[in-house]
């Protein structure tokens, strides 16, 4: 028989790793803008908001602006009376979301070619309380519940099967596995879409040297867009996943500080590096938890995961997996 | 008839007090946007649709009309203290930040302008002595008696007697969250329960570390103090460990179906606090429809009414508006200035006649306030979640606060401020 204290520590463990993937999918979507084009989009929490405030909303047959309408007309319309499926309404999401990254691209990004990378973090920033009120007028800013049937709670087998072998039954949300599942797709696909098909050739030619893909005719307009609108998809998952612990409402933008130390310590422009990075600092943070929070009095795990990516950052400034930059003069 | 020649008489001397009559000034710091934004509107929509309902109805309070100045906090104390800098010089008469950082602000400030504030079931606790904080009231009841209140409720659920039991407290590694752990200290040592703290940091939007004590540590009880997407999250993550939700206890606010609504049927059975009952069983709500919602003057969207927020708010401009009236009462004139309203305040008396007469029979608190009370009576219930109704559901009667033990710590509390800013205590 394992002493309690390490069954513990092998259970929280086991739940650093998945909130480590919740982490990941986050860091993700910077990842990809940051890769594609050096932006680093402070606007992607809120994508992720905007996202699935839009799936409810479309879920729920919500008339889009309704509360603006309302008030400007007087009328009482709030909702069409009809329920859209779940996979139904993330295409259409998808579908609002290329359109947004469409818009991005033709009213903010295109204006701003040739800017110094500071330049272009301030209008995500701009981009980013953009959007913010947009979604309240266009959804609301009641909180929703977003039930897409993804499973959630104690996943019994793993619970049943752990007291077997150890008299102590592990805990781990079945929205945890679910997610680490689909995380797994999402970055095999990412990785086959950058490997195998030309528009993800031609990303990764940007990625590289933006005047050398301009030079053999890749559209960086295209890449731009086709980039977003990855993002955006990257933001409706992971929508999705944290939507569904804790409802759709504004704090959902703020996730965007869970993947700010995955990046420090991953690198802005790996995909591995974001995935890896999140299960560190997933691990990291709860482990740390667990074993100094009660002689610190606990909730070390907001500071600790940055002070974590601080400490890597002192060996490799440029990240895990980070391109290191070399400059000749 | 003399009470009908004294009312005549009243309103004459209003009437020739003030010749050419503006309004009574009541501010609202809300917030609309921003992570508490659900929070924050029904809450504000409550209190606007009094104030409109007064307006319409009687023509405002004593025969001058309400002007109630919203200003947008994003419950962020910065712009708390903008707004009230912006809104003081209107001729406020009283604030209702609705945020503990805010109050906390506005203490020293509206103390050295002379301005009321009411910090109705938040702020700081021992605010409740008034000989230190002459211009700040927290009545009906703070989160010290939320703490006790809560500890009651458990000592009535295990016949008088919880010695030995495991008690947690979740709580907002904030000012706000930190408010009862002292009480929470003090009553385990009288009642010997065993206490164990456990922070969140703000959002709150992952707490898996904190339920994984739990699920370990097995306490027979949580308590939790929190507020916003920490609610959803905490109440979320005890239906996945399966504790059970009956012994899962939030203060006031941390019971609004915001909070539980998100969960679905994993949140039945979890308890809150309340300062006032919820729903829309009371005469007044037949006032409101005629006087403010089918007239098209709902505020917001109009959606809010009934719910606990909504309700709350709806309370807190009952209480304003009560203690503007007693401010025309005392002072003698209609027109009355913040420190009126403060002496108004100071002398409110709330009855279950005097409710009644406004259209909430069985809603709130008797409670009278004093100079050195300004935290009226401590009252609390409890209501408990039923997820097949949608409905919360009082499930026991008013509920008094330990005084023997939080009454030594709001004077301790408030001396030491008093020292601290060379206050001398006293009532005028």
């Amino acid at each position: 028989m394992m002493p309690d204290q390490l069954l513990f520590a092998m259970e929280v463990t086991l739940n650093g790793l998945m909130a480590g993937v919740l982490y990941a999918l986050v860091a993700l979507g910077f990842v990809l803008i940051f890769k594609a084009s050096g932006i680093f989009n402070y606007a992607q929490g809120v994508m992720a908001l905007f996202a699935a405030l839009t799936l409810v909303g479309i879920m729920d047959g919500q008339v889009p602006f309704s509360h603006l309408i309302n008030a400007m007309f007087g009328t009482d319309i709030h909702d069409f009376g009809w329920h859209v499926p779940a996979v139904l309404a993330i295409a259409l999401t998808m579908v609002l979301m290329v359109g947004f990254a469409w818009l991005v691209n033709r009213l903010v990004l295109r204006h701003l070619v040739n800017q110094e990378p500071i330049i272009l973090f301030m209008a995500t920033i701009g981009l980013a309380y953009f959007l913010e009120g947009f979604g309240d007028i266009m959804w609301g800013s009641d909180i929703k519940k977003l039930d897409v049937g993804l499973p959630q709670g104690l996943n019994a087998f793993i619970d049943d099967t752990t007291y077997g072998w150890f008299g102590y039954g592990f805990f781990i949300d079945n929205l945890d596995i679910v997610a680490t599942v689909i995380a797994a797709l999402l970055v095999t696909g990412l990785v086959l879409f950058s490997q195998y098909t030309k528009q993800g050739r031609a990303l990764r030619a940007v990625a590289d040297d933006h005047q050398a893909a301009l030079s053999v005719g890749i559209s960086l307009n295209f890449i731009w867009v086709l980039v977003w609108s990855v993002a955006g998809f990257v933001a409706l998952v992971a929508g999705i996943m944290w939507g569904a612990k804790s409802g759709v409402q504004f704090s959902l933008s703020l996730i965007a500080l869970k993947a700010l130390p995955v990046l420090m310590l991953g690198g802005f422009t790996s995909i591995p590096g974001a995935i890896v990075g999140g299960l560190i600092i997933g691990v990291g943070e709860k482990l740390f938890e667990f074993i100094a929070g009660p002689a610190l009095g606990g909730a070390t795990e907001n500071w600790f995961a940055y002070v974590l990516a601080l400490l890597f950052l002192v060996f490799r400034p440029q990240g895990l997996f980070g391109e290191k930059i070399i400059e000749r003069v | 008839m003399k009470l009908k020649l004294a009312t005549l008489a009243l309103a004459g001397a209003m009437t020739a007090a003030v010749p050419a009559m503006a309004d009574l000034v009541f501010p609202s710091l809300s917030y609309r946007t921003g992570p508490y934004a659900a929070n924050g509107i029904p809450f504000a929509d409550g209190y606007a649709d009094y104030l409109t309902l007064l307006n319409e109805r009687d023509g405002g309070i004593g025969g001058v009309p309400i002007k109630m100045l919203e200003c947008e906090t994003g419950y962020n104390t910065e712009k708390g203290v903008e707004c009230y800098e912006s809104t003081k010089g209107e001729g406020a008469l009283v604030y209702q930040p609705l945020s503990t950082g805010i109050t906390y602000q506005l203490i020293p400030k509206a103390t050295a302008d002379g301005i009321p504030v009411h910090s109705m079931g938040y702020g700081r606790t021992s605010a409740k002595n008034g000989k230190v904080f002459p211009f700040i009231f927290n009545y009906p009841a703070n989160y010290w008696d939320g703490a006790s209140i809560a500890v009651k409720h458990l000592l009535d659920l295990n016949g008088g007697d919880i010695a030995g039991k495991k008690v947690a407290l979740v709580y907002h590694n904030s000012a706000y969250g930190k408010e009862p752990i002292r009480t929470l200290e003090e009553l385990a040592k009288k009642h010997g329960y065993e206490l164990s703290l456990l922070p969140v940091d703000h959002p709150g939007q992952e707490q898996k570390s904190q339920w994984l004590q739990i699920r370990r540590e097995k306490p027979d009880y949580v308590l939790m103090w929190g507020w916003g997407v920490m609610n959803q999250v905490a109440i979320q993550e005890a239906a996945n460990i399966r504790f059970p939700m009956e012994n899962f206890i939030g203060i006031w606010w941390s019971g609004s179906e915001n909070d539980v609504l998100p969960v679905g049927d994993g949140a039945n059975g979890y308890k809150a606090l309340t300062l006032a009952n919820p729903g829309m069983d009371y005469p007044i709500y037949d006032a409101l429809k005629t006087y403010v919602y089918d007239k098209g003057m709902a505020a917001g969207a109009g959606d809010q009414a009934g719910t606990v927020l909504y309700n709350r708010g709806m309370y807190a401009a009952m209480l304003a508006a009560e203690a503007a009236r007693k401010a025309q009462e005392l002072s003698g004139v209609a027109q009355i200035d913040a420190g009126m309203m403060r002496d108004g305040m100071e002398a409110l008396a709330i009855t279950e006649a005097r409710m009644t007469e406004l259209g909430l029979p069985n809603f709130g608190p008797e409670f009278a306030v004093t100079c050195e009370n300004h935290g009226g009576s401590g009252l609390g219930k409890v209501q408990q979640w039923d997820a097949a109704t949608g409905k919360w559901n009082v499930i026991t009667d008013w509920i008094e606060s330990d005084k023997s033990i939080i009454d030594p710590l709001v004077l301790e509390d408030s001396a030491a401020y008093a020292a601290e800013n060379g206050i001398t205590e006293g009532c005028n």
